[in-house]
C-alpha cells in the first residue's frame, strides 16, 4: 500500500470505528437525520477547511480563515439590514473582497517571500479589525430569502433534512476534489507542496499558482462567511473565533501533510465528519462537556502528526539506503 | 572549432559572483550525436556554465548560440523550448506526483476543460516504453527507485527538449546495472542524432560513454580532447591542474620521516560505513600530516565525517593512546581534542550573523559548557591573538563574520579549532576559493601547526599543496582507501597515477 | 547591553504613541497614589502589558533559535486554570505557584521534545498544545469560570510592592534573571549560533537538542507564569479567554523589538520593549474611545510595515518585485557555488 495514502485510510478508519462505537452505545445516531444536522452545523467549516487543503497542499497556511469568515457575515449583515441590498448582491460583493483579499496575501508572501504564518496573521487581524469597524454588535438578519433558503431542504430517505448549506458543502467538496486532481492548477498545487525550486525549474508559474492558492482559500472563506451568516441568520464580528484551528485540524486529521505535497481533499471531508461526529456524541450523551471535542481533536493531531513523522522517516530511511548522505 | 556544426556553444563565456570570476572566457560546444563529457574538481565552474547554457544565470560576456545563431537564454522554460533540456543530480522531480503528472505538468491533455488522466497515462506509458521501462504511471514517482526517477527525467527532458540534454552527476547513485541501462539509453539519443552533455567523476564511465572530454579548472578551459586521444593519467593532470612534464619538481622538497612517537597515537582500525566509506585503518602519530587524495566523489569528505563523529561508523574501533575511545557525535569528538574545518564553510562552518570575536570562542566555548562562560574580555583576547596569528583580515573582531571574504571566513573556523587546542585537526579543503595570498598562508600555517606536535588530516584536490606538506599520502578512490605513499615515493606524478590506476590494477597502483 | 542607537527606532516608536495618548487624553502622565501603590495610565501601561512581557522573554529565545511557539496562550489558560482550581480546593499557596509553574515546565518540555528530538517543524509541534491546551484547560475547570478570593494568590494580580504593581514587578525581575541567565552564562550565544546555523554549530559541538529542549521549556514556565498572573488579575479562570490571542502579541512583541523570525541576535529587553509599545497601542486606542478590537487593524498594519521594511533593508528598493529572489536561499547549499555569495549582501 502506498505511505502516500495511508493517513487517509487511518483517518477513515477512525471516522468508521467511532461512529462504530456512537451507534453502539446510542442507536439513535444512525440515522439520516443526524447526518444532515451533521452536514449542516459543519457546513461552514468543511468549506473553509477545503480552501485550507489546497494551502497546506502547497506548503502553506492560512491563519485569516476565522477573521474572514466573521467579516463577510457582518458586511453581508450591514449591506442587507442596512443598506437594503438583496442577498444575492451582498453575497457577491463579499466574495468578491474576500477573494481578492486572499489574492493579495497571496501576492505579499510570494513578492516579499515572506513565511505566510506571519502574512496571513496580519490577514487575521485586519480582517477581524474591520469587522469590528464596520460594528460592534451582532446585527441580524431578517431579508425573507433568508427564510427562503433556511426552509428549503431536501428531505432523505429516513427523514434527515439535507439544507442548502449542508449540499454546498458536499458540492464545495466535490469541486475540491476535481480541481486537485483534473487540472493543472491542481497538479501546481502538489508541485508546489512537492519542491519549490524543482517546481520552477519543471515550469510551473510560481507567482501565479501562490496569488491564486490564497485567492481560492480566501474565496472559500467568503463562502463559509455566507454559509455561516444564513446557518446564524446574523453578523457578528467576534464569531468564527479560532475556526483556522478547527479547519487546519481536519486537514491534517484528514491525512495532508502539514509540511505539504500529500493531501487529499476528501481526506478533509473525513476530518470534518470526525470532529462533528464528536460533536453530536457529545450531545447525545448530554454529561460530557463540548470541550472534549478540543482535547480530543488535539490528541488525534497528535497521532496524525507523529504518524506522519514515522512514515517519512521510514521512506527518508529507504531512500537513504540508495543514497548516501 | 566549427561552431556551425554545433548544436549548441558558448564562446568566451565570462561570469562573476560579487566580483569573484567562476568562469573566466570560457569555449564549450556540443555537436549533434556525440557524449560530451564535462569535467573538472568542485569549483572549477561547470556548474555554473551549465545553469548559463540553460538560463538559470546570465552570463557577463561571451556569446551562446544555437546552430550558430546568438541566442540569449532567458530561462530554464526558454531553454527547454531551444531544445535543450536538463536532469541534475539530485533528480529535480516531484515525488509526491504520479510519474504521468511528472512527465505532463503543465502541458497534460486536456478533455472538457479537465485533465484528461486516462489519455495522459498512456501517453506516458507510450513515451517510457521508448525506454523499456514499464512501470505503474499513475504511481507516485517517489516509489520507484532512483534509477527509474532518472530515466523518467531523461524521458521527460528529452520529450520536452529533443536536441540537446544535459546530465548533470546521473550516475551518482546508482548501481552498476543500472548505470549499464543508463549508459545503453543514452547512446541510443545519441545515435538519434541528440548532443548529450555527461558531468560525473567517474573516469571509467567517460571512457566508456564519451566521445570528446572538455575540462575546466578554476573558472578557465583547460582543454577539449577526442576521449580516445587522451590517456587517462594525462586527463587526471588535466583535471588537478599539473603538467606532468614539471613533476619532478615537488619532490626535492626534503621529505620528513614520521616522527614514531612513543604510542601517543590515535588509531582507528577497520573504521568503514556502508555506502559511504569501505573500512579503513588509520593511525596517525602528533606531529604527523597525513594527506587525503582522491577524486571528487572518492569518499574524501565521508572519510572526514567519519572520524569527526559526524557519521557513526557501521565497523570498526577506535583508540587514542592505546585506550578505546569512541566518537558518536561531533560534541565526543570535540571533548577528545578533535577538530574539524569542513568543506563547506558557508552551510557547517561559520555561524554568518555572529561576530569573528563569538567564531572564534565557539568550538572552545561549546567544550567548555554553557555554565562557563568566556567573559567577553577573554573571547576577544582569544580572537585578537588569532586574528593576528593568522592574519585574518577584518576592521574589528565584532564585525559578523558573514561579511568576512573567503579566505578570511576560512581562518576564522580554523581559528575557531586552535583554540580549542586539538590534537587532531580534519581540514576538508582548507583552500578551496580563496584567493593566492590566503592560500599560502594557510599552507605555511599547516606546516607550523605540524611542527608544533598537532596531528593532521588534510584533504585536498590540489596535488601540488599537498605533496608540498604531507608526511603521509592516502589514495582514495571509489570509496576506498587504495593505498598510502610514503616518505620519497610522495610526487605528484605518483599521487596521479595512483589515483588514475585501472580499477584492476588497484592496490599495486597505489603504492608503486 | 544593548546600545541606545539601536533601540532608536523602537523608542522613537513608543514616544510617538505616548505623545498620540497624551493628545488623546491629556490626563495620560497623570500618577496618582493611592493605598501606597501607583494609579495612573502609563502605570496601566506597563500593568496591562506585563503578561505579554512576560511571554516575549519565553518567546525571544524560542524565536532566536528559529523556531517559534504558538501555544503559549493556550498554556496560560491551563496554568490559570490549575490555579484557580487548587485554590478553591483549599491548596496551600506554594503548592498551587508550584503546580500551576509545573504544569507549563511540563507542556514546555513537550513541544521541546517535538522540535529538536523528533524534528517536527515547531509551528506545527506548538500547534498541537494550542488546540488541545485549551479543551485540557476547560478539563480542569470543568467547563465553568472558576473564581476565588484567596489574597495571596490575588495579590499577584492586582497587589503592589513599593508601590509598583506586583505584575510589573514579576515582569521586571523574570526580565533581568533571564537577561542575566543568558548573558552571564554562554547559553545567548550557544542559542543565537544554533538559530543562525544549526549545521554549523553542531559541527562546533554544541548540543543543538538540548538547547532546543530549554528554549521550549523556558517559555513554558514564562507562560505559565503569565497564566498565574491573568487568573490572579481577574480573580477566576476562564478557559475559554485566558491568553487568547496573546501567542500572537508576543510573537509581534519579539518582532518588534527586532529579533528576527529567522533565527539568531536576540534582546530581551527589547522584547519586553516591543509588548510596551503594543500595550501603549492598546490603552491610546481605548482612551480615545474606540473598541479595543480596533487595535486588530494597528497590529496588522505594524505586522506589514515591519515585513517591508525588512524586505527592503534584505533586497535593497527595487529588487523588491523580482520573483526570482525566492531560489536564493537555497542555493548556498551547493559548497563551490561562488553565488552562494549572494546571501551575504549587505544589510
Amino acid at each position: 500500500m502506498s505511505n502516500r495514502l495511508l493517513p487517509f485510510y487511518a483517518t477513515l478508519l477512525i471516522a468508521v470505528v467511532a461512529y462504530g462505537l456512537c451507534v453502539m452505545q446510542f442507536p439513535n445516531m444512525f440515522s439520516t437525520r443526524v447526518l444532515g444536522n451533521l452536514l449542516t452545523d459543519n457546513a461552514f467549516l468543511g468549506i473553509a477547511a477545503v480552501g485550507m487543503t489546497f494551502v497546506i497542499i502547497s506548503g502553506g497556511i492560512d491563519l485569516s480563515v476565522g477573521s474572514v469568515i466573521a467579516f463577510t457575515g457582518v458586511l453581508i449583515a450591514v449591506l442587507v439590514g442596512w443598506y437594503g441590498f438583496h442577498p444575492l448582491v451582498a453575497f457577491a460583493i463579499a466574495l468578491l473582497l474576500s477573494t481578492l483579499f486572499g489574492a493579495g496575501m497571496g501576492a505579499i508572501i510570494h513578492y516579499l517571500d515572506v513565511p505566510a504564518f506571519i502574512v496571513t496573521l496580519a490577514g487575521m487581524f485586519l480582517a477581524r479589525g474591520l469587522s469590528f469597524v464596520i460594528t460592534t454588535d451582532s446585527i441580524p438578519i431578517g431579508h425573507e430569502f433568508y427564510s427562503t433558503i433556511q426552509s428549503l431542504y431536501w428531505r432523505m430517505p429516513g427523514g434527515g433534512r439535507l439544507t442548502v448549506i449542508g449540499g454546498l458543502m458536499l458540492v464545495v467538496f466535490l469541486g475540491g476534489i476535481v480541481l486537485a486532481h483534473f487540472t493543472r492548477f491542481g497538479s501546481y498545487v502538489y508541485a508546489l507542496g512537492g519542491n519549490r525550486q524543482s517546481a520552477e525549474l519543471m515550469g510551473v508559474p510560481v507567482a501565479r499558482t501562490t496569488v491564486l492558492i490564497y485567492a481560492l482559500s480566501g474565496f472559500l472563506s467568503g463562502l463559509a462567511g455566507v454559509v455561516f451568516s444564513i446557518y446564524t441568520s446574523a453578523g457578528y464580528p467576534l464569531s468564527a473565533v479560532g475556526v483556522e484551528l478547527d479547519t487546519i485540524a481536519a486537514v491534517v486529521i484528514g491525512g495532508t501533510l502539514l509540511t505539504g505535497g500529500t493531501g487529499y481533499v476528501a481526506g478533509t471531508l473525513v476530518g470534518v465528519a470526525i470532529q462533528g461526529i464528536i460533536q453530536t456524541y457529545i450531545v447525545f450523551d448530554g454529561t460530557l462537556s463540548s470541550w472534549w471535542t478540543k482535547i480530543v481533536v488535539g490528541i488525534l493531531l497528535f497521532a496524525f502528526i507523529a504518524l506522519q513523522r514515522v512514515l517519512v522517516l521510514v521512506s527518508s530511511r529507504k531512500a537513504g539506503a540508495l543514497a548516501p548522505a | 572549432m566549427s561552431t556551425g556544426e554545433a548544436l549548441v556553444s558558448a564562446e568566451k563565456i565570462i561570469k562573476s559572483f560579487l566580483g569573484l570570476r567562476v568562469l573566466d572566457g570560457v569555449d564549450f560546444s556540443v555537436r549533434p550525436g556525440e557524449i560530451h563529457a564535462l569535467l573538472g574538481e568542485n569549483g572549477a565552474g561547470k556548474s555554473t556554465l551549465i545553469k548559463i547554457l540553460t538560463g538559470v544565470h546570465q552570463p557577463d560576456g561571451g556569446t551562446i548560440r544555437l546552430r550558430g545563431t546568438p541566442v540569449t537564454v532567458r530561462d530554464t522554460g526558454h531553454a527547454q523550448e531551444l531544445g535543450v533540456g536538463t536532469v541534475y543530480q539530485e533528480v529535480n522531480l516531484l515525488p509526491n506526483l504520479s510519474v504521468a503528472e511528472n512527465l505532463f505538468i503543465g502541458r497534460q491533455p486536456m478533455r472538457w476543460g479537465l485533465v484528461h488522466r486516462s489519455e495522459m497515462e498512456k501517453r506516458a506509458k507510450a513515451l517510457l516504453a521508448q525506454y523499456d521501462i514499464d512501470i505503474d504511471v499513475s504511481a507516485d514517482l517517489g516509489r520507484f527507485s532512483v534509477a527509474v526517477q532518472q530515466l523518467v527525467a531523461i524521458a521527460r527532458a528529452v520529450d520536452l527538449s529533443g536536441s540537446v540534454l544535459i546530465l548533470d552527476e546521473p550516475t551518482a547513485s546508482l548501481d552498476r546495472a543500472e548505470v549499464e541501462t543508463l549508459f545503453a539509453i543514452l547512446r541510443r539519443l545519441r545515435d538519434r542524432g541528440m548532443g548529450i552533455v555527461f558531468i560525473t567523476h567517474f573516469l571509467d564511465q567517460v571512457y566508456a560513454l564519451c566521445d570528446r572530454i572538455t575540462v575546466l579548472r578554476n573558472g578557465k578551459l583547460v582543454g577539449t580532447r577526442e576521449a580516445a586521444e587522451l590517456p587517462q593519467v594525462e586527463l587526471v593532470s588535466m583535471m588537478l591542474g599539473r603538467a606532468l612534464a614539471e613533476a619532478t619538481h615537488g619532490a626535492e622538497a626534503e621529505r620528513r620521516s614520521a616522527p614514531p612517537s612513543s604510542g601517543k597515537r590515535i588509531e582507528f582500525s577497520h573504521y568503514g560505513r556502508a555506502r559511504s566509506v569501505a573500512p579503513f585503518d588509520l593511525s596517525i602519530g602528533a606531529g604527523e600530516v597525513v594527506g587525503v587524495a582522491g577524486l571528487l566523489g572518492s569518499g574524501r569528505t565521508e572519510t572526514a565525517r567519519l572520524l569527526f563523529g559526524l557519521d557513526a561508523p557501521d565497523s570498526g574501533s577506535l583508540t587514542i593512546d592505546g585506550k578505546p575511545a569512541k566518537v558518536l557525535s561531533p560534541r565526543a569528538a570535540v571533548q577528545l581534542g578533535f577538530a574539524l574545518c569542513p568543506e563547506d564553510r558557508k552551510t557547517d562552518g561559520i555561524v554568518g550573523d555572529l561576530s569573528v570575536r563569538e567564531n572564534i570562542a565557539l568550538a572552545l566555548q561549546a567544550r567548555r559548557g554553557w555554565l562557563r562562560r568566556m567573559p567577553s574580555r577573554e573571547q576577544a583576547e582569544l580572537a585578537d591573538r588569532f586574528v593576528k596569528a593568522l592574519d585574518i583580515r577584518t576592521s574589528d573582531i565584532e564585525k559578523p563574520v558573514k561579511f568576512l571574504s573567503g579566505g578570511n571566513q576560512q581562518k576564522v573556523v580554523l581559528a575557531r579549532w586552535l583554540a580549542t587546542n586539538p590534537r587532531l585537526l580534519i581540514l576538508d579543503e582548507p583552500t578551496r576559493g580563496i584567493d593566492v595570498g590566503a592560500h599560502a598562508e594557510i599552507i605555511a600555517l599547516i606546516n607550523r601547526l605540524c611542527e608544533e606536535g598537532l596531528s593532521l588530516v588534510v584533504i585536498s584536490s590540489e596535488i601540488e599543496e599537498i605533496t608540498a606538506y604531507s608526511t603521509r599520502i592516502r589514495i582514495l578512490r571509489d570509496r576506498e582507501h587504495r593505498g598510502e605513499l610514503t616518505g620519497a615515493e610522495i610526487s605528484p606524478d605518483n599521487i596521479m597515477r595512483a589515483i588514475a590506476a585501472q580499477a584492476s590494477a588497484s592496490n599495486e597502483g597505489a603504492s608503486a | 547591553m544593548i546600545s541606545l542607537r539601536r533601540a532608536a527606532p523602537q523608542l522613537i516608536a513608543l514616544a510617538v504613541i505616548l505623545f498620540l495618548n497624551w493628545l488623546a487624553f491629556p490626563g495620560f502622565f497623570n500618577i496618582r497614589i493611592q493605598d501606597g501603590r501607583l494609579f495612573g495610565s502609563v502605570v496601566d501601561v506597563f500593568n496591562r502589558g506585563a503578561p505579554v512581557m512576560i511571554l516575549a522573554i519565553g518567546m525571544t529565545m524560542v524565536i532566536a533559535s528559529r523556531g517559534v511557539d504558538l501555544s503559549v496562550g493556550a498554556v496560560m489558560a491551563m496554568a490559570g486554570a490549575t490555579a484557580a482550581t487548587m485554590t478553591v480546593a483549599g491548596y496551600p499557596l506554594v503548592a498551587v505557584l508550584a503546580a500551576a509553574l509545573v504544569v507549563g515546565l511540563l507542556c514546555g518540555l513537550l513541544n521541546g521534545i517535538l522540535v529538536a528530538f523528533l524534528d517536527l517543524q515547531p509551528i506545527v509541534a506548538t500547534l498541537i498544545l494550542m488546540v488541545a491546551g485549551r479543551g485540557i484547560a476547560q478539563l480542569v475547570t470543568e467547563g465553568f469560570i472558576v473564581t476565588f478570593n484567596e489574597p495571596g494568590l490575588i495579590f499577584f494580580g492586582t497587589g503592589s510592592f513599593l508601590g509598583i504593581p506586583m505584575p510589573v514587578v514579576i515582569a521586571a525581575v523574570l526580565g533581568v534573571l533571564a537577561i542575566l541567565l543568558v548573558r552571564r552564562t554562554a547559553l545567548g550565544l550557544l542559542i543565537e549560533a544554533v538559530g543562525v546555523n544549526r549545521s554549523a554549530s553542531t559541527y562546533a559541538g554544541l548540543n543543538s537538542r538540548v538547547l532546543l529542549l530549554f528554549v521550549y521549556t523556558f517559555s513554558g514556565f514564562c507562560a505559565a507564569l503569565a497564566g498565574i498572573i491573568a487568573t490572579a488579575d481577574i480573580r477566576g479562570a476562564d478557559a475559554n479567554n485566558a491568553g487568547l490571542w496573546l501567542e500572537l502579541d508576543a510573537i509581534l512583541a519579539v518582532v518588534i523589538g527586532g529579533t528576527s523570525l529567522l533565527g539568531g541576535r536576540f534582546s530581551i529587553l527589547m522584547s519586553m520593549l516591543g509588548a510596551i509599545i503594543i500595550q501603549a497601542m492598546n490603552t491610546g486606542i481605548l482612551l480615545s474611545g474606540f473598541p479595543p478590537e480596533y487595535n486588530l487593524i494597528v497590529k496588522a498594519a505594524v505586522i506589514i510595515m515591519i515585513l517591508l521594511a525588512q524586505s527592503l533593508s534584505l533586497a535593497g528598493a527595487g529588487a523588491f518585485f523580482r520573483p526570482g529572489a525566492k531560489a536564493k536561499p537555497q542555493e548556498p547549499l551547493r559548497s563551490s557555488d561562488p553565488s552562494a555569495n549572494k546571501a551575504q549582501n549587505p544589510a
